[in-house]
């Protein structure tokens, strides 16, 4: 698993990576009411809005820590949002992308990098 | 992932095309004022203990939430009691020979009417029936006038009750008191413990009383749609009281996040989003706030408009809505009609946890502003449906009677 400044994690399998939020950035934004996660089909480049999340209070939007085409998209957090803040980084994830430039990953810090990260916060 | 609940405001959207939110006098969230600009309340240091996230807002630092966050805390004051610091709101006294009549040039209500140990809602208004405040004044004791207005507005409200009222009454603002709310069905029997007095009151009384060992003034008012208590104590002994009231286990504090989301479920507006300096209170649906006696005698700031208005003659009027399917729609998602045509604009709007849904405050033209009239909102460019509903989200649970 990779994981970006933005607080975002990725997990890749041969040329597809799954993308989702860390548990810190699901402990930051509180009780998820909502989740809009993107259309099959969709291609985003890094940094690219991918999906929202909702609390009570905000609106925050998740970003494409790679580049790719979404192949699929985790409709179950429709009828249960809740499984971003219980399970963030695993079932609660928003979108799987078959990547189209997978030296990105890369250049992402990995779990030892990305605590230490969080330690300066 | 862009930072989280630190921004949990954005900022004010426009309420129709060319009338700019901005033009309000005074920024209701400041989120830019670095962290040594803001002012405390007395209780900051128990919030930063009991584990808040503080946020600035009003040109305060203040809690958003506590350790259970925003759903928890909106649930909990639902069914039990929650404790709010709201001292960042402005607490003045007003003094003169005839103080109701000299504050009724400035506000809306019918304040010399207002009975000793009563307390009343009224809006500030300008020349031409926009919104600068909205407050509530209460006759606590012989005193006076007590005047409670919002933390966002209270020198630009200071500065023009004082003006207007010179040479005939003063305004002398209580900075060495805290402000709390306690709110919830549990209220009532949390606060009979500290004060028995209290427990006698009904919706919208208000007394000066001796209770934990001080002079406080309590009203039995809120603004949760609750019962509940806002209770006016000296700012030196608010941390004591403030601890005194959380060692109820039925008492837990609550963060101006669920108090948002309480007050738009309790269909209340909040000033600087649903209401304005370009917004009349007709328009915004509280025209209780004009008083019998002065709609009467017609003595009010923007009585030309306010009258023409309290006669049906609208351009837009405030709606609640239910938002059926989809993302929440929150403050500047436009409103549009059945045929996508865009008539208005939500100025509040979120997830209603008691409600279990997103629900919305906005503005949209009288015809389409009946209970049942189909809807849409936009948000991030997709029309989702939703439906005019009723005012409250949540019934409210005022004591009216003892």
């Amino acid at each position: 698993m990779r994981f970006t400044k933005d607080h975002e994690w990725v997990a890749v399998e041969g040329d597809v990576a799954t993308v989702g939020i860390t548990a810190y950035a699901a402990e930051q934004l509180g009780d998820v009411v909502f989740v809009e996660v993107p259309e099959v089909g969709k291609t985003v480049k890094q940094g690219d809005g991918l999906a929202v999340v909702e609390s009570v209070k905000a609106a925050s939007d998740v970003y494409a820590p790679v580049s790719g085409e979404v192949v699929e998209a985790n409709t179950a957090l429709g009828d249960a949002p809740e499984t971003v803040n219980s399970v963030p980084e695993a079932g609660g994830w928003f979108a799987k992308l078959k990547l189209s430039n997978p030296s990105e990953v890369e250049a992402l810090m990995d779990r030892d990098a990305y605590e230490a990260f969080l330690s300066t916060l | 992932m862009r930072a989280g609940i630190s921004q949990v405001k954005g900022t004010a959207g426009a309420l129709s095309s060319g009338e700019s939110r901005a033009s309000s006098a005074v920024p209701v969230w400041s989120p830019r004022v670095s962290d040594q600009d803001l002012k405390k309340t007395s209780l900051y240091d128990a919030h930063v203990a009991a584990g808040a996230r503080m946020v600035p807002f009003a040109g305060y630092s203040m809690p958003v939430q506590y350790k259970d966050g925003v759903l928890k805390e909106h649930l909990w004051t639902r069914e039990h009691a929650g404790l709010f610091d709201v001292s960042h709101m402005g607490q003045a006294r007003i003094r003169g020979e005839n103080p109701a009549r000299s504050f009724e040039k400035l506000v809306s209500a019918d304040y010399q009417g207002l009975k000793p140990g009563k307390q009343r809602y009224a809006v500030l208004l300008n020349a031409e029936g926009g919104v600068i405040d909205d407050l509530m004044t209460a006759r606590p004791d012989d005193d006076g006038l007590f005047v409670v207005v919002n933390g966002a507005c209270k020198d630009n409200d200071y500065a023009i009750i004082a003006k207007a009222l010179e040479g005939e009454a003063t305004v002398e603002r209580l900075e060495d008191r805290a402000l709390l709310a306690l709110q919830g069905p549990e209220a009532a029997a949390v606060l009979a413990v500290h004060a028995p007095q209290a427990a006698g009151m009904v919706f919208m009384d208000t007394a000066a009383m001796t209770a934990f060992g001080v002079d406080a003034i309590i009203s039995r008012s809120g603004y949760t749609g609750e019962d509940g208590y806002e209770i006016s104590v000296p700012a030196a002994e608010a941390t004591r009281i403030w601890n005194t009231l959380l060692e109820d286990e039925r008492v837990k504090p609550i963060g101006l996040g669920a108090r948002d989301s309480l007050r738009l479920e309790a269909g209340l507006p909040l000033y600087g989003h649903d209401m304005d300096e370009t917004v009349s209170p007709i328009e915004a649906g509280m025209n209780f706030a004009i008083g019998k006696s002065r709609r009467e005698a017609g003595d009010y700031l923007g009585v030309d408009r306010i009258s023409r208005e309290l006669a049906g003659d609208l351009k837009r009027v405030r709606v609640n809505l239910r938002v059926l399917e989809g993302a929440p729609a929150r403050e500047g998602a436009e409103i549009a009609d059945e045929t996508g045509a865009v008539v208005g604009v939500v100025t509040s709007g979120g997830f209603g946890p008691s409600v279990g849904g997103a629900i919305a405050i906005g503005f949209a033209p009288p015809a389409l502003s009946a209970i049942g009239t189909k809807l849409k909102v936009i948000v991030r460019g997709k029309p989702q449906a939703a439906e005019v509903v009723a005012s409250p989200f949540v019934p409210n649970r005022y004591v009216r009677k003892i």
